[in-house]
């Protein structure tokens, strides 16, 4: 799969089953935001075929929830959190608003579920890089949506901030069966609470439980270079060799 | 011009129907109410789109189709109202990330004020015609233009009516706006287009070169003062009214430009918000520092 006469890459084949905790690694430019693309019905594929809920993907998709990585919000973004939550349910609508309660209502649910109520009457261009993550994943969850794409949440968070949002994730992942692929550069945080690792490198696609695809026999397959996993004492995971070392760095 | 005549009263109320007595205050009145309404509206999502720059290129832009209507002998207004939105068409089709270039629009807005300049030159009646369209001739606006004002600004509000929850989505967040499914280029081209009616109107009252005052400094202060669009929108328009409406009284003792006034209210409105918060602020922080042992510094980037 690729776009402008390039493939990204290719020759790859996987599921993912309702209410899988799926992380999407690789290096840069590997094709992770292209995947996403493809899910949401923004891109086509070249070839192949790609199915989301049994048909193909289309724009506009209400079971599925998306936290792109995003530039538009910045410290000059005088609106409150709750405004951005509520535009999730209402933001497609047509003329003006007459079910404010409901709307409310609906906002207050998500960004409690998120643990983020007080974050609410706040204004986004207020918020931290953690806090403004939980406001985007609220965002994704006012719809009640059965897939959720997450593109690099963890990116700009250290280490204990990264932890806290993915416990946030994964608790809604078991606790709505809310099938969820989120894309990131460091595997650690997550590993404790994956059911399947997507691992895009040089091409090529390997899939799996995080056990068996983050092996050194498995990721030298994929980059087609020698590439060493190695495990520290707290069983984080470094990955030595392919184009770029991840793993470790933390952010 | 007019003030000699009447003195000022200290009872408003009374000054206020001395005024109305004279149908050209009438018309500035009402021309000036309707215009701030739907300047505060559109000021809003200028704002928050962050295309304060698009709209004063756009007011240049309607310069040389104003001058160009005063060469041929037509109303100015329909000359400002091809331009404007026809360039804000074409800004709207580039998309938003094009409509925020500013090198592009910094260079099409000399070209189009040269090109008005030309048009002026070409025409006789030369400095009057040129004054009004730059900075505005509130006084000058006819019962027609009111009408004509009205029935625009009535059409503006009801697509903006139409579209705000849409709109404000794909202006806010536009990656998720797109995926969930709303039609971004046909969003941004219709809202480029009541940007421009908008300017437009507002041309009669404020000018093309003084239009920040009325499309944007309303808004600015606006969005310091609250975070909910709909209440930002409601202080957006107070701001803009509050300034035309004294910025009138002012003018009609004062005898000089109600431009000037309105411009000056505006920009004295903006100073005091933006001071006062920032001495809130030192207040705050002081006050917090005073309250903890420890100062605890939440910054989480790496």
């Amino acid at each position: 799969m690729g776009y402008r006469d390039k493939f990204v890459w290719r020759d790859a084949t996987f599921e993912v089953r309702r209410g899988e905790f799926v992380a999407v690694i690789g290096p840069n430019g590997a094709g992770k935001t292209t995947l996403f693309r493809l899910l949401l019905g923004l891109q086509r594929p070249m070839a192949g075929a790609l199915t989301v809920f049994g048909a193909s993907p289309r724009r506009g998709n209400h079971r599925i929830g998306y936290v792109p990585q995003r530039h538009t919000i910045d410290n000059e973004t005088h609106v409150a959190a709750e405004t951005l939550v509520r535009l999730g349910v209402s933001g497609t609508k047509w003329g003006l608003s007459f079910s404010l309660r409901a709307e409310r209502q609906a906002a207050a649910a998500a960004l409690e579920a998120v643990g983020a109520v007080e974050l609410g009457p706040k204004s986004l261009g207020s918020l931290s890089g953690g806090e403004l993550q939980r406001v985007f994943l609220a965002e994704a969850l006012v719809g009640d949506p059965e897939m959720l794409l997450l593109d690099e949440p963890l990116s700009n968070l250290d280490l204990r901030r990264s932890r806290a949002l993915v416990e946030v994730i994964h608790g809604l992942v078991r606790s709505r069966n809310v099938t969820t692929l989120l894309v990131a550069h460091d595997i650690n945080p997550l590993i404790q609470c994956l059911d399947k690792v997507i691992y895009i490198a040089n091409g090529n696609v390997a899939t799996g439980p995080p056990e068996l695809v983050l092996t050194s026999r498995s990721l030298t397959e994929l980059y087609g270079v020698p590439v060493e996993v190695l495990h520290d004492s707290r069983n984080n995971i470094v990955i030595v060799g392919g184009e770029d070392i991840h793993g470790g760095e933390n952010g | 011009m007019t003030g000699a005549a009447v003195a000022f009263s200290w009872n408003i109320v009374t000054d206020l129907r001395t005024m109305w007595e004279f149908s050209f205050m009438r018309n500035a009145f009402e021309a000036g109410t309707i215009i701030s309404i739907v300047a505060g509206i559109i000021g809003y999502f200028v704002v928050v789109r962050r295309s304060a720059f698009a709209t004063h290129a756009l007011g240049h832009v309607g310069f040389s189709g104003a001058a160009g209507a005063v060469l041929f002998g037509v109303n100015p207004i329909y000359g400002l109202l091809l331009f404007t939105t026809s360039g804000a068409a074409g800004m709207g089709l580039l998309g938003r990330r094009a409509a925020n270039r500013d090198l592009e629009i910094g260079t099409v807005l000399a070209f189009m004020l040269g090109v008005g300049l030309l048009f002026l030159s070409l025409y006789n009646g030369y400095a009057t015609e040129a004054y009004s369209i730059l900075f505005g001739e509130i006084l000058g606006i006819s019962d027609g233009g009111v009408v004509f004002t009205l029935e625009a600004s009535v059409v503006v509000l009801a697509v903006m009516a139409l579209i705000y929850r849409r709109l404000l989505f794909a202006s806010l967040d536009e990656d998720v706006a797109e995926a969930r499914g709303l039609p971004m280029v046909a969003l941004g081209v219709t809202f480029m287009v009541l940007l421009a009616v908008a300017i437009s109107i507002a041309v009669q009252v404020i000018g093309v070169l003084l239009i920040f005052a009325l499309m944007v400094t309303p808004a600015a202060v606006a969005v310091r003062l609250t975070k909910r669009p709909l209440y930002a929108i409601v202080v957006s328009i107070l701001v803009a009214l509050f300034a035309t409406w004294v910025g009138l009284f002012v003018q009609f003792y004062a005898q000089y430009p109600a431009s000037f006034f309105i411009v000056s209210i505006a920009f004295g409105i903006y100073v005091v918000v933006r001071a006062g918060q920032a001495i809130l602020a030192r207040w705050v922080r002081h006050d917090v520092r005073n309250a903890l042992p420890e100062p605890s510094n939440g910054s989480e980037s790496s």
